[in-house]
């Protein structure tokens, strides 16, 4: 333990000035200057025995702290063991920090403007590339490890089928209780089946599978491109002469592509369930009626706009995921803001097209 | 002697940072050159640069006589078969086997039915002394043994030149001076040229390469063994002679 006291305008420090006690040191130390003016303060170390790094500085910048106090101080002699560790460490000066130049206000808007055309200008190409690929692979196999694909179609397809059936089957259900609670002011139950039928076959199936995938899958795309990046694999495969869009994008696109539309299926099938049940246990329609209802209600065309709606969602989804990966910079944390930012575009990527679609199509 | 690399005025920025501040150099064939320099004085940068895998702001990089500026997709790859690269930290595909990382070259850029190809698995990672290795995933190594496994995958397609990045750096010196006798054999037997950063002072006496000493991205020393450890140069004579205060 340390003492600290004075004897007229002498600091006594005795015994040990480390980093564990230097706080209660400096106090009261400071509480010394204060309340005992004096113009010269002589400090004796003679009977300190132990000094660490953090002890060294304290003792490097004690005369400043007395000139705060308007008034000078004279460190004493250090004991012979301890001189070593205080010439260690002396304090640096320190580091001028640039002052970041005040950049105008249209000039920083330009820059950032500037930034945002590349990036979207990058995003297009990456569009454009990693699409033509895909389709140049259907006949050029060389490049693309069959594996790949079929790993990728499960962790994608299979792997999803359980939480997207759960989803839609409560999807489904919630909407029939809501549209039948409308159309029960017309006495027009028995059309809640049309309502389920074009709501989930048209919207509801194909949007909210593309919204579980990207959550599932764009995110896992986005994570693991990142990674690769981050370990330099993508540098790797090119200097192995494999372009990574090719050998890593590839295989993922073709496994979005085609399972996307397959979990519609499955999941248009899922939420009519999910809303027959309530038709014919909430409501009590027949269920032979609701079935008639709902199969006289059901369009081809209807169903296959959806299915080619989903393949195209899992194309802006596998683009985005791939671009957010690439683009990925900064270690753990950008992994994070890598997945992060290829969920929420793939979200807005989604959205964006379903509205295209219903404008081209409705 | 015919060139294998010749590097000129080449400038390499990371933002507006500058890292290589034009760089000269030239590699004959069959050499073996040695990339010298402190940590962060931008070896690495220097072989991406090479290796095409950054673009550099200025200057020009030509390999085996090819002008590496422009190349379209096609030569560019044609011209990566013939070079191998083994990276500082390995960068083995972590969702491959160790096996199926060297295969793959061979899978991608040749017709060698798969018996032959285990073949060439088996030799290359016993030539790194890690025979039986190759069903391991690379999760399961230690850093020393994936770096020897990334060499073996930069052997895989028998390069003209081999760029190794740190190859023993982390090593036992048991394996690192086996590693260092493989380098020696490939240049003797084989004649490949060899493009290596190397700290270990024993690895740098042992491959007896020219030695190309970077500082402040520029080269600033260029010449034998010999006449480095002889050079009074201020970077120099301290990597040659340290804990010694320079003369
Ligand atoms: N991707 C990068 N982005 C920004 N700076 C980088 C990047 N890679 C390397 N640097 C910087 O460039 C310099 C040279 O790096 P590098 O070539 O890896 O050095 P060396 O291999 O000689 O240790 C270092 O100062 C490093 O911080
Ligand atoms: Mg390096």
């Amino acid at each position: 333990m340390s003492s600290v006291y004075n004897q007229g305008s002498t600091l006594f420090l005795s015994d040990a000035l480390v980093l564990s006690n230097l706080s209660e040191v400096d106090q009261t130390v400071r509480l010394l200057f204060s309340e005992h003016p004096s113009a010269q303060w002589q400090v004796n170390l003679d009977t300190l025995e132990r000094l660490d790094t953090a002890g060294a500085l304290f003792l490097h910048q004690l005369s400043a702290l007395a000139n705060q106090h308007e008034s000078s101080l004279q460190l004493g002699p250090l004991p012979e063991h301890l001189q070593s560790i205080f010439q260690f460490a002396t304090p640096l000066p320190a580091a001028a920090k640039p002052t970041p130049a005040r950049i105008p206000f249209l000039e920083r808007f330009g820059a950032s403007a500037y930034r945002f055309i590349e990036h979207a200008a990058d995003f297009l190409y990456l569009m454009a590339d990693l699409s033509y690929f895909s389709v140049q692979a259907l006949w050029n196999r060389r490049a693309i490890r069959r594996d790949a694909f079929v790993d990728q179609a499960y962790a994608i397809g299979a792997q999803a089928l359980p939480i997207i059936g759960l989803i839609l089957f409560l999807i489904g259900a919630v909407s029939a209780l809501q549209s039948a609670a409308q159309l029960r002011q017309f006495g027009a139950d028995i059309y809640v089946a049309d309502l389920l039928a074009i709501g989930i076959t048209t919207e509801l199936g194909p949007l909210m599978t593309a919204i579980m995938v990207a959550g599932r899958s764009g995110s896992a795309i986005a994570a693991e491109i990142a990674t690769m990046k981050f370990s330099e694999e993508l540098d790797a495969l090119r200097t192995m002469a494999l372009e990574p869009l090719r050998f890593v994008a590839v295989p993922k696109m073709w496994a979005m592509v085609v399972t996307v539309p397959l979990l519609t299926v499955m999941a248009d099938f899922v939420g009519i369930l999910g809303g027959t049940v309530i038709g014919v246990f909430s409501m009590g329609i027949s269920p032979a009626a609701f079935v008639t209802q709902i199969l006289s209600s059901l369009f081809l065309k209807d169903i296959l706009t959806g299915l080619i709606k989903s393949a195209f969602f899992a194309w802006i989804i596998t683009v985005i995921a791939v671009y957010r990966g690439v683009n990925f910079s900064g270690g753990a944390v950008g992994v994070g803001q890598a997945i992060t930012s290829a969920v929420v575009s793939s979200l807005v990527g989604i959205i964006v097209l379903d509205l295209a679609f219903n404008l081209l199509f409705y | 002697m015919e060139t294998a690399i010749r590097i000129a005025n080449l400038r390499v920025d990371y933002g507006e940072t500058p890292v290589l501040k034009g760089i000269d150099a030239e590699v004959g064939k069959g050499e073996i050159a040695v990339i010298l320099g402190g940590s962060g004085c931008g070896k690495s940068t220097l072989l991406k640069t090479i290796t095409g895998l950054i673009e550099p702001r200025e200057g020009r990089v030509e390999i085996l006589g090819i002008n590496t500026a422009n190349l379209d997709e096609e030569s560019q790859s044609e011209l990566a078969k013939r070079l191998g690269v083994m990276f500082q930290y390995g960068a083995l595909l972590n969702s491959l086997t160790v096996g199926e990382n060297i295969a793959l070259p061979l899978e991608m850029h040749t017709d060698l039915p798969p018996a032959q190809i285990e073949q060439i698995v088996r030799l290359r990672l016993a030539s790194v002394s890690l025979e039986g290795t190759q069903d391991r995933m690379p999760s399961e190594l230690s850093g020393g043994m994936r770096k020897r496994v990334a060499l073996a995958r930069a052997m895989a397609l028998d390069p003209e030149i081999l760029f190794c990045d740190e190859p023993s750096a982390g090593l036992d010196p048991v394996t690192a001076a086996e590693i260092d006798e493989l380098l020696l054999t490939l240049n003797r037997a084989l004649g490949i040229t060899i493009v290596i950063v190397t700290h270990e002072l024993l690895s740098i006496d042992r491959l007896d390469g020219r030695l190309l000493m970077l500082d402040e991205g520029q080269v600033v020393f260029s010449g034998s063994v010999g006449e480095a450890q002889r050079s009074k140069h201020d970077v120099v004579y301290p990597f040659f002679h340290p804990g010694e205060a320079s003369s």
